[in-house]
């Protein structure tokens, strides 16, 4: 398999690991701080909702250019047969 | 509440299923061989495959139960569209494009690509089947809860109409009327979505004393004389009697009184509260709800016989704003963020309930207001299913913790989703239309809290239908709309209901039949098969919504992914990062995960109280969902089993 775009793609997968991780980690233990309004009157909870879903979107976006979707050229090793 | 059918309302859901239908047969012409019905030939365009993921994934349990838990319970229905998008990131980063390289026609291909071993066909075909069909009931329980309102059928009639124009689709074309029906419907329920929020922007918040259907809930202040000195006045009721708490009330004789007028001997039922001024009134009582059925079938709503014509008695409208910052009374339009902001600052009116059991074992549900701050309203917790976030048992906590974890795994694991992989031509389209795919479920999940926090708000919401909010809130704004978001709803359940219908079609003909137990079928036969394969399981899938009516969707699509995530989800990752998988790992991980997340949920309190009926304190299993257990032992076991038969397997080759 296309080792670049496979490693790109576990270590944007990491970073988005951890922070759903986060999310999930200070509404379990820490659910007081969601109720917080760091910014603009919002409170965490709808803060960081929103931060991960618009983060999947924009690693996506990240994840696409790296893998040259961007300039049109489909890296010409996604054709490459599995290693049986 | 009562649901009559308008005609424009009909008219344009017909038109919608009428389209579908047509281009079904149409696109069906073009669609004959075994490639072209399960993979539509590989052809798709990958951005129509991405649109298409948006059509397969945003289920009804995404739309009306999403919507509807946010309505009824504030931020948390936001949780599952977190957790659902969050699982596309495993699709994207780590699945898509192995799983396009690996197989042809079902994930079952995928992962016995390098072993050609009947029983992976086997354990794969029977999970793709498993998973479909959990993934199945909760979308024909929102067909039912869509048709209801719009058309003015039983639900059980919704059900069987979905499950009826979907065979007919699968049947007609496959795959390729399949993505087109998903594409279409993926589009048009993003772009109402987002019409229907900016709706809701430009409406803003006004503060009500009840629905939109003008009844005013009231709430006034006696003391405990004013109950028992026999003259007939309660606040500004008169001709009342107090009725003794029996038949069930006595249980609840502190927290409910019960009124009957003197004249219409009608009864009412108030929530009491007790002050503590010292001086003047000590008790406060507010409007509640009833719904009743009696052993003859017959429903009662606040004391009467339900009607069947509006005007008629029916349960009153709720979801309203009683306090708004700086003591405005209306907001006019609002930004997106001040929306939130000012939400923050108010206090709406939630709706509870709890069941009073009568002798002859028929049951009273009492809908009580609740009056909540916006603080509470947007932070996470509220709904039983999240209490862990606000309990102080570990057990609870694990609980969350697990679901999370399911909702992050079984996306990528779900059979419906995987085969859309294999409807584009190569790797870097199944990539592309992926992150298509994630952009477009992504703004549909953002617009979700505006929905349903629009709901909550808007004065429609029936408090006895959950599901219901989304089309309520629409239809609050304007008929055309309701219309449009119910036929789009309706094709929403018919897209997700097709894609699992041809997932578990494609299982039966290439896994089990095929593969496993070795028929030998030309193409037209196979083509044949998976039709055959796809009334059945319609038929089972119609069954099945019938009998789960009553559960909120989003709920059931849990368990769906914990399931899947425990079956399928350590083999897809293990067979692509280590080398030593043997076959017999593979089969080995896929039963233990599918048998032990199916056997811990039926196990469930959450199973035992919503399924049986029984106290949900008895379950045998500390909590409910189990994917923080079994997901690790699919990978344990498939680790485990791998390195036992290692040796078995160098020594046969």
């Amino acid at each position: 398999m296309n080792s670049r775009n496979s490693r790109n793609g576990l270590i944007l997968f990491a970073v988005y690991l951890l922070f759903y991780g986060g999310f999930v980690f200070i509404n379990a233990f820490d659910p007081a701080s969601m109720e917080r309004t760091p910014i603009a009157g919002l409170n965490l909870a709808v803060l960081y909702g929103f931060g991960l879903i618009i983060g999947a979107v924009v690693l996506s976006a990240i994840y696409g250019v790296l893998c040259g979707d961007a300039s049109g050229n489909s890296s010409g090793s996604d054709q490459q047969e599995p290693k049986a | 509440m009562i649901y009559e059918s308008s005609f424009l309302a009909v008219s344009i859901f017909l038109a919608f299923v009428g389209f579908t239908l047509g281009l079904s047969f149409w696109l069906g012409g073009k669609a004959k061989s075994s490639e072209g019905y399960f993979a539509a030939h590989g052809q798709i365009p990958w951005f129509v495959n991405g649109i298409a993921f948006a059509g397969d994934y945003l289920s009804a349990a995404s739309f009306l139960g999403i919507c509807g838990m946010i309505a009824f319970y504030g931020y948390d229905g936001f949780l599952y569209s977190i957790g659902y998008l969050a699982g596309w990131i495993v699709a994207l980063f780590v699945v898509a494009e192995p799983m396009k390289r690996l197989g042809r026609f079902t994930f079952a291909d995928a992962l016995d690509s390098q072993f050609n071993s009947k029983g992976i066909k086997l354990a794969a075909g029977i999970s793709t089947l498993v998973v479909s069909v959990f993934y199945l009931i909760p979308q024909m329980v929102g067909a039912g809860a869509l048709v209801t309102p719009l058309l003015g059928f039983p639900q059980w009639v919704g059900v069987v109409m979905v499950g009826a124009v979907v065979i007919l689709i699968v049947v007609t074309a496959g795959m390729l009327s399949t993505t087109w029906v998903q594409f279409l419907k993926g589009a048009l329920l993003v772009v109402f979505s987002a019409i229907l929020t900016w709706m809701i922007l430009q409406r803003g918040f006004k503060v009500e004393k009840g629905g939109n259907d003008g009844h005013e809930f009231q709430t006034f202040r006696i003391t405990t004389d004013d109950l028992t000195n026999g003259d007939g006045k309660v606040g500004s009721l008169e001709n009342v009697d107090v009725v003794p708490a029996d038949n069930g009330w006595e249980k609840f004789d502190k927290k409910y009184v019960r009124l009957q007028n003197r004249e219409t001997q009608l009864v009412t039922v108030w929530m009491m509260k007790e002050l503590t001024e010292k001086d003047g009134p000590n008790l406060e009582l507010t409007e509640v709800q009833t719904l009743s059925r009696s052993t003859d079938g017959t429903i009662f709503v606040n004391g009467q016989k339900k009607g069947k014509k509006k005007g008629e008695p029916e349960l009153f409208a709720v979801g309203h704003v009683v306090e708004l910052p700086d003591g405005k009374t209306e907001t006019g339009p609002l930004s997106p963020i001040d929306f939130f902001r000012t939400l923050q600052q108010s206090k709406v009116v939630l709706w509870r309930n709890e069941k009073v059991v009568h002798a002859d074992k028929t049951e009273t549900t009492v809908y009580y207001p609740k009056i909540t701050t916006g603080a509470e309203v947007l932070r996470p917790g509220e709904h039983p299913t999240f209490k862990g976030i606000r309990s102080e048992k570990l057990f609870d906590k694990v609980n969350f913790l697990s679901l999370m974890l399911a909702l992050f795994c079984g996306t990528a694991s779900l059979p419906h989703i995987l085969i859309r992989y294999y409807t584009v031509k190569d790797a870097s389209s199944a990539r592309k239309s992926t992150i298509v795919g994630i952009t477009s479920i992504g703004l549909f999940y953002v617009l979700t809290l505006y929905l349903g926090l629009g709901a909550m708000t808007s004065g429609t919401l029936d408090v006895s239908e959950e599901n219901m909010a989304a089309p309520l809130l629409a239809k609050g704004m304007n008929t055309w709309l309701f219309a449009a978001i119910s036929a789009i709803a309706f094709t929403t359940v018919l897209g997700t209901v097709s894609g699992l219908i041809l997932a578990a079609a494609g299982a039966v003909t290439h896994d089990l039949l095929g593969s496993a137990f070795g028929v030998q079928m030309t193409d037209t036969e196979k083509v044949r098969v998976a039709k055959m394969s796809s009334v059945v399981v319609g038929a089972i899938a119609i069954v099945l919504g019938i009998l789960f009516q009553k559960m909120n969707p989003t709920f059931l699509v849990g368990w769906a992914f914990s399931v899947a995530a425990s079956a399928n989800l350590p083999s897809l990752v293990m067979i692509l990062f280590w080398p030593k998988v043997t076959k017999q790992g593979i089969v080995a991980a896929i039963v233990v995960g599918m048998v032990s997340s199916m056997t811990w949920i039926l196990l469930s309190g959450e199973a035992y109280s919503k399924v049986y009926g029984l106290d949900a304190a008895a379950a045998i299993v500390p909590f409910s969902q189990p994917g923080i257990l079994t997901i690790p032992l699919g990978f344990l076991t498939l680790v485990v089993v791998s390195l036992f038969t290692t040796g078995r397997q160098q020594a046969a080759a």
